[in-house]
């Protein structure tokens, strides 16, 4: 149970819970309130990873989201989930961990050999070695790398968690509870607004909870967040977000959080969510993101135990963890002073405190003093000695040349630095915010605000405890005023201590060393160090986008939230130009990484997307139709029996329509019903077929085009009244034709006294096609005389099916007799399992939406999406009797006249028999003039349909061929892989040209 | 429910078990209804809604309710008349018969959608997992009606009370609307 | 994700409500049969594509269904101005003046 670096007491850990847990197979122990990373260093371990290029050993740095080395795979529900940050893995009773990229073990790693051969790998390195021969990229080069590299492994098995998403409004959104955070969401909070608090960590209070110098309002900051926390938890108004990260600012204040419900729980109740996402519409959002320390670059700067000081000061203050028993204090600013102090104050010896600064503040210098610390001012960290834990630093000397004296060596096993602070402006950034250049504060801080945003406290560079809790108290006051209009009076707490912040250093430090043998890290996580960023500007990158994407840094998960700052200013030196003049990456969202079942939330699995069924679905299903989807429609593809394949189910069924009767589900075509005084004029615009001479009773074929005079859609029209047609669409064009006909009507004809409506949901639709389809429907009908001569082909007439009013067409896309039967939808179900009892007594057979196409394609009809493609006319498809050539206008009137469209040569529509009968061309082949065309050959026209044709006993295909209704007769050619088709063009009609059975 | 807007009218489907029943929201089939799409123009509003029975509104997203019967404000010039399923016959006929001299659109919609009756304490909270609406009875007071987007599905919401909301959608949406809401108030079950 | 007012509507809403209908303003020629060549194709095809202060066509077609008109400024995605179908194009240099462009 030993954690020989636990501290004796301290720390926000619960000492009364114990908690077993495993790194790499090894049993270990922690507590409740550790992070995975707090539990390890209480353990002694450092070394936790390899890196991602040289794999060298790395070891914990920091305590937050922005950890680069310690990535791990947790095991959880039988499988692993790989790069997660140790420092924000929340720890849990029997929690198993594992390290990454390493082979065979952490300890040992072959992969470390790249380490000894990085003079073969530097900046640009793919670029360079990886160049010849081409072929070599993906077989040999691209799998070798990305097996060598890389992080954790892929989980195997299908996500089995399951992902919450839910949409939230709020007043205020406060991003971040440190002071100025939790100061904004109280100030915010008074006025009664709503407000959303959220932070990514699992505790509120961000660094007061591990200030130790401090106190507000005469308490321990702790105390003064659990009070203040408690307080707007009791508020309605509010809603607090701990484990929610903030991790996209999107246009007009749309913000997505993801919460993490149960990772953190050893036994989640799996009706739980395992993250959330929230999307939310903040009137005003305060960002209160905080600001992060930079890492100082000097040469091997990597080692495991060298940690950033205020991780050293927060592991210590907050989780009662001791990084070591020997610590060297390297800095430039003041903050980790405070980390010495704490550490001394814990019984840690500090060997020495290594200011950069020639004279250090008078007041650390004696409290040092008192606490007997060796201050070495003037000096930093030139190297570290060690491999898998650092042992020694070598300090050097600053000289007022600019060179560097050797300071000697100190014997250490952790090492805590500080270059100073990066403000935490991705938030900003991402909402579009410019940064701008603060020289006083030697920083990057948001400029103006471009969103209705604010950022706070150390987020714009501000420091010292009192001055950002007044900071934040203003941005919470001032966001609830934009917000709602409403100000209140709060009271304000004083706060003494926390000043430290400001000041710091930037880029690689000098040293005694030899340059060309050492790497000063620069971002940790892609392996980038110092030397890489100025080869990149020697190899003649000269601008910070082209430099980070040659060396890969700042592309790590971190977003260079760490590198940044010391590459631009190195990139700064190497180019001889101010940094100001550099430029600076772009931060984008995500903030953190992001799981992909987060973003995929619902849509999985049978909620992927709707799934449309019609009313004959169940019967289908019962009687073992095969399904397809179109759109998002399941529609009877057909209807095996006895084992049948496609080949002979189809067969059968379109063999049984021609020869007696076949049922088909037609409910998915869409409807539209047209209504008022000028439906006719409406329908004479937008067709190009004329409608005002239709009388009521009768259907028309109508063809829809686009101004620029190509085919969109089509379907039957029936004039039911003067003033009401029903109008069909294909079925994926149901919406857009909806849409289409909105904005001819509300924008160029809002005179017009006529409205459309979708129906295509209020009817069920049967078609009954077949010789004896009267036969069929006869006995179910009432109130309509079906006779050929009271309802000739292409009429519609209202009655009774059964019973239930009905609107029936008669109408075919078979050019068998044929009947649409429109019913209510309720009645669908009946309508269906009625008819399909009846076609039984006629040796007829249900039909699926295959024989449907081979049955029209016998007829030559189009379907529009398959034969045409949006740049074909009428002309093109043959269909120039559609045009209502006296008509003043229609949609695509004008457009048919234009040059191009009456050109020659346009492709046409025709049929196509292969010579050999049995020979079935393939759907989208090319078309050619020879029979083995030279390559570079232009295609003459492609195949557009093609099918097995029962009728003929053969295959037929259409296609749209260059001038193919002047070639009738003519042989062209189809070029395959295994040899060319013959192929003889004809007409579009191949069965029954006369047209007579459809007249019966 | 006697608080709740057209409680003659909006109930549950007395054949069908509740799709969801828990403490603190419930999902329930809504009963068949007899519903019409009436386009027109302003100057027959008053005449519509005399024979309708309920006046036509006039204020964006809006409903008026009179006696069995409801209009919702869909459009500027789109209204959905709500009335029992067995009165189809007569009411479209009446509109009809006091319209028969004005430009309109009167269509029968009554199985184009089913509706869902969701209600309870989180029933906002339920329909905000897929509705990117604020539901806060501020923005969105009882009476409140409008067509929006559930997840990828396109749906109608209308506030009869506090905590009830009428939702409809097409037929063939329905198991995509119900089956996900259904879904994602099972962690209300949680512990 | 847009935040989009529809003027018909009179509330601000999600972009998934609405389709965007392109460049606004451009009116069908009354007799498309008159139109020269190039007048069809300018209809047809040529539009500005503004790097700025643009006036566009939505369809709040997930709500009241009707087409109404926005001023955007295509490189902030900030609205400046929404108005119904068939109302006049406002002066968007002034739009553009106003909004400190």
């Amino acid at each position: 149970m030993s954690q020989p670096f636990r501290t004796e007491k301290g720390g926000r850990i619960d000492r009364n819970a114990p908690l077993t847990f495993t790194f790499d197979g090894e049993e270990l122990h922690g507590h409740k309130g550790d992070t995975l990373a707090s539990a390890l260093l209480a353990n002694g371990i450092h070394l936790v990873g390899r890196s991602f290029k040289y794999h060298r050993p790395r070891g914990i740095m920091s305590c937050g989201s922005e950890e680069p080395n310690a990535l791990v795979g947790i095991y959880r529900n039988g499988d692993q989930t790989p790069n997660l940050r140790a420092t924000q893995v929340e720890l849990y009773q029997g929690l198993q961990s594992i390290s990454q990229n390493r082979f065979p073990s952490l300890g040992f790693d072959v992969g470390a050999v790249n380490d000894f051969m990085s003079p073969l790998f530097p900046a640009g390195f793919y670029y360079k070695t990886f160049m010849w021969p081409k072929s070599f990229w993906d077989r040999v080069y691209e799998p070798i790398i990305r097996a060598a590299a890389g992080l954790g492994k892929p989980p195997k098995s299908p996500d089995h968690d399951h992902y919450g998403n839910l949409y939230a409004h709020c007043d205020v959104l406060v991003v971040g509870s440190g002071p100025s955070g939790l100061a904004a969401a109280l100030a915010a909070a008074e006025t009664g607004a709503k407000v959303i608090l959220c932070d990514e960590q699992a505790e509120f209070g961000g660094t007061l909870l591990s200030e130790s110098s401090a106190s507000i309002d005469g308490k321990d900051p702790a105390d003064w967040v659990s009070e203040t926390i408690a307080a707007l938890g009791a508020m309605d108004n509010v809603t607090l977000l701990p484990r929610t990260t903030a991790f996209g600012y999107f246009a007009h204040n749309f913000i997505s959080l993801a919460e993490r419900v149960t990772e953190h729980l050893a036994e989640a109740d799996p009706r739980l969510p395992r993250e959330r996402l929230w999307q939310v519409r903040a009137k005003e959002v305060v960002i209160a993101a905080g600001a992060i320390e930079r890492p100082m670059v000097f040469p091997e700067n990597d080692r495991p135990g060298i940690l950033l000081a205020d991780a050293g000061r927060t592991y210590l203050n907050r989780y009662g963890v001791k990084v070591g028993h020997k610590v060297l204090v390297a800095t430039a600013c003041d903050s980790a002073w405070q980390a010495a102090f704490d550490l001394a104050d814990h019984g840690v010896e500090v060997v020495a405190i290594a200011d950069m600064r020639e004279t250090p503040p008078e007041n650390l210098m004696a409290i040092a003093s008192a606490r007997g610390i060796r201050v070495e001012a003037g000096c930093v960290v030139t190297g570290t000695l060690g491999r898998k834990r650092i042992k020694a630093a070598l300090l050097g000397r600053l000289m007022t040349s600019g060179q560097v004296a050797s300071g000697g060596q100190v014997e250490c096993d952790a090492l805590l630095m500080s270059g100073g602070w990066t403000p935490t402006v991705s938030l900003y950034s991402q909402s579009r915010g410019k940064v701008v250049w603060d020289a006083d504060k030697g920083a990057y801080v948001p400029g103006v605000s471009v969103q209705n945003e604010r950022s706070t406290g150390a987020s714009k560079g501000l420091y010292g405890l009192q001055a950002t809790l007044e900071d934040g108290y203003a941005a919470g006051e001032e966001a609830a005023k934009a917000a709602i209009g409403k100000t209140a009076k709060i009271t304000k707490v004083a706060a003494t201590g926390g000043e430290a912040g400001y000041g710091g250093t930037l880029g690689a430090l000098p040293h005694d060393r030899n340059a060309s043998r050492v790497r000063a890290f620069v971002d940790y996580q892609n392996d980038v160090t110092a030397k890489d960023v100025k080869l990149a500007v020697r190899e003649g990158m000269q601008s910070i986008e082209h430099i980070k994407r040659y060396t890969t840094t700042g592309m790590a998960t971190d977003q260079g939230r760490l590198s940044n700052m010391n590459a631009l200013q190195i990139a700064s030196g190497a180019l001889e130009r101010p940094m100001t003049q550099v430029g600076l990456t772009t931060f984008r969202q995500p903030f953190t990484p992001t799981t992909f079942g987060l973003f995929a939330g619902i849509s999985r699995g049978d909620f992927f997307d709707p799934v449309r069924k019609t009313p004959s679905h169940d019967w289908a299903v019962e009687n073992g139709g095969v399904f397809e989807d179109v759109g998002q429609w399941k529609r009877t593809w057909y209807f095996p029996k006895n084992g049948e394949d496609i080949h002979s189910a189809v067969t059968r069924e379109c063999k049984t329509v021609r020869d007696s009767v076949g049922l088909f589900d037609a409910s998915t075509l869409g409807k539209i019903e047209v209504v008022g005084p000028d439906a006719a004029e409406f329908l004479e615009r937008m067709y190009t077929n004329p409608w005002k001479k239709l009388a009521p009773g009768r259907c028309r074929y109508g063809l829809l085009l686009n101004d620029a005079g190509f085919i969109t859609d089509d379907g039957v029209i029936g004039r039911l009244a003067d003033d009401r047609f029903h109008v069909t669409t294909t079925t994926g064009g149901a919406a857009s034709v909806v849409a289409r006909m909105e904005d001819y009507l509300q924008t160029e004809w809002p005179d017009l006294d006529v409205w459309i409506t979708s129906t295509t949901e209020q009817y069920a639709v049967a078609a009954v096609q077949g010789p004896k389809a009267r036969d069929v429907i006869a006995p179910f009908i009432e109130g309509i005389d079906l006779s050929a001569d009271a309802l000739p082909h292409m009429s519609v007439k209202e009655g009774t099916f059964c019973g239930v009013p009905c609107r029936l067409f008669r109408i075919s896309f078979t050019g068998e007799l044929g009947f649409e039967i429109n019913v209510s939808r309720r009645h669908g179900k009946m309508m269906w399992e009625t008819l399909a009892k009846e076609i039984e007594k006629h040796d007829g057979t249900t039909y699926g939406t295959e024989s449907m196409h081979v049955l029209r394609a016998e007829k030559g009809y189009i379907i529009v999406g398959q034969d045409t493609d949006g740049t074909v006319t009428p002309q093109d498809a043959g269909m120039s009797w559609a045009i209502g050539k006296k008509k003043f206008d229609f949609v695509g009137k004008r457009g048919l006249e234009r040059p191009d469209l009456t050109a020659e040569n346009r492709p046409q529509f025709v049929g196509l028999l292969t010579k050999d009968p049995k020979v079935k061309l393939e759907e989208g082949a090319q078309i050619t003039v020879a029979e083995n065309p030279a390559t570079g050959t232009s295609a003459e026209g492609y195949v557009t349909s093609s099918y097995f044709s029962p009728a003929l006993d053969r295959t037929i295909a259409l296609a749209m061929v260059k001038n193919g209704q002047a070639l009738d007769g003519k042989t062209l050619y189809v070029p395959m892989p295994d040899g060319s088709i013959p192929v003889e063009v004809t007409g579009t009609v191949f069965y029954d040209k006369e047209g007579a059975r459809i007249n019966v | 429910m006697s608080e709740l807007l057209a409680n003659d009218l909006i109930t549950p489907d007395a054949g069908e078990s509740p799709l969801l029943s828990l403490g603190n929201v419930s999902i329930l089939k809504g009963a068949p209804l007899t519903r019409l799409s009436l386009r027109l123009r302003e100057a027959s509003v008053k005449d519509a809604g005399k024979a309708f029975g309920a006046s036509l509104p006039v204020k964006a997203l809006t409903c008026e309710v009179g006696d069995k019967r409801a209009a919702l404000w869909m459009g500027p010039d789109e209204w959905t008349l709500l009335a029992p399923e067995d009165d189809l016959q007569s009411v479209f006929n009446s509109i009809e018969t006091a319209l028969k001299d004005q430009p309109h659109a009167l269509v029968d919609i009554s199985e184009r959608s089913e509706s869902i009756i969701v209600s309870g304490e989180k029933a906002a909270w339920l329909l905000n997992t897929g509705i990117f609406i604020d539901f806060s009875l501020e923005a969105f007071p009882v009476g409140m009606v409008t067509r929006t987007v559930f997840h990828k599905s396109p749906v109608m919401v209308w506030r009869t009370g506090p905590d009830t909301f009428v939702v409809e959608a097409w037929v063939s949406f329905m198991d995509y609307v119900a089956g996900l809401l259904v879904q994602a108030a099972q962690e209300l079950q949680a512990a | 994700m847009l935040l989009i007012y529809c003027p018909y509507c009179g509330v601000e809403r999600p972009e998934t409500e609405f389709q965007c209908g392109g460049e606004a303003h451009i009116a069908r020629p009354a007799d498309p049969g008159q139109a020269s060549e190039e007048d069809w194709v300018e209809f047809l095809y040529m539009r500005t594509n503004t790097k700025g202060i643009a006036a566009e066509r939505w369809r709040h077609t997930n709500g009241c269904g009707r087409f109404f008109n926005a001023v955007r400024d295509t490189v902030s995605d900030k609205f400046l101005k929404f108005y119904k179908a068939g109302e006049t194009m406002p002066d968007l240099e002034a739009i553009a003046k106003e909004a400190g462009k």
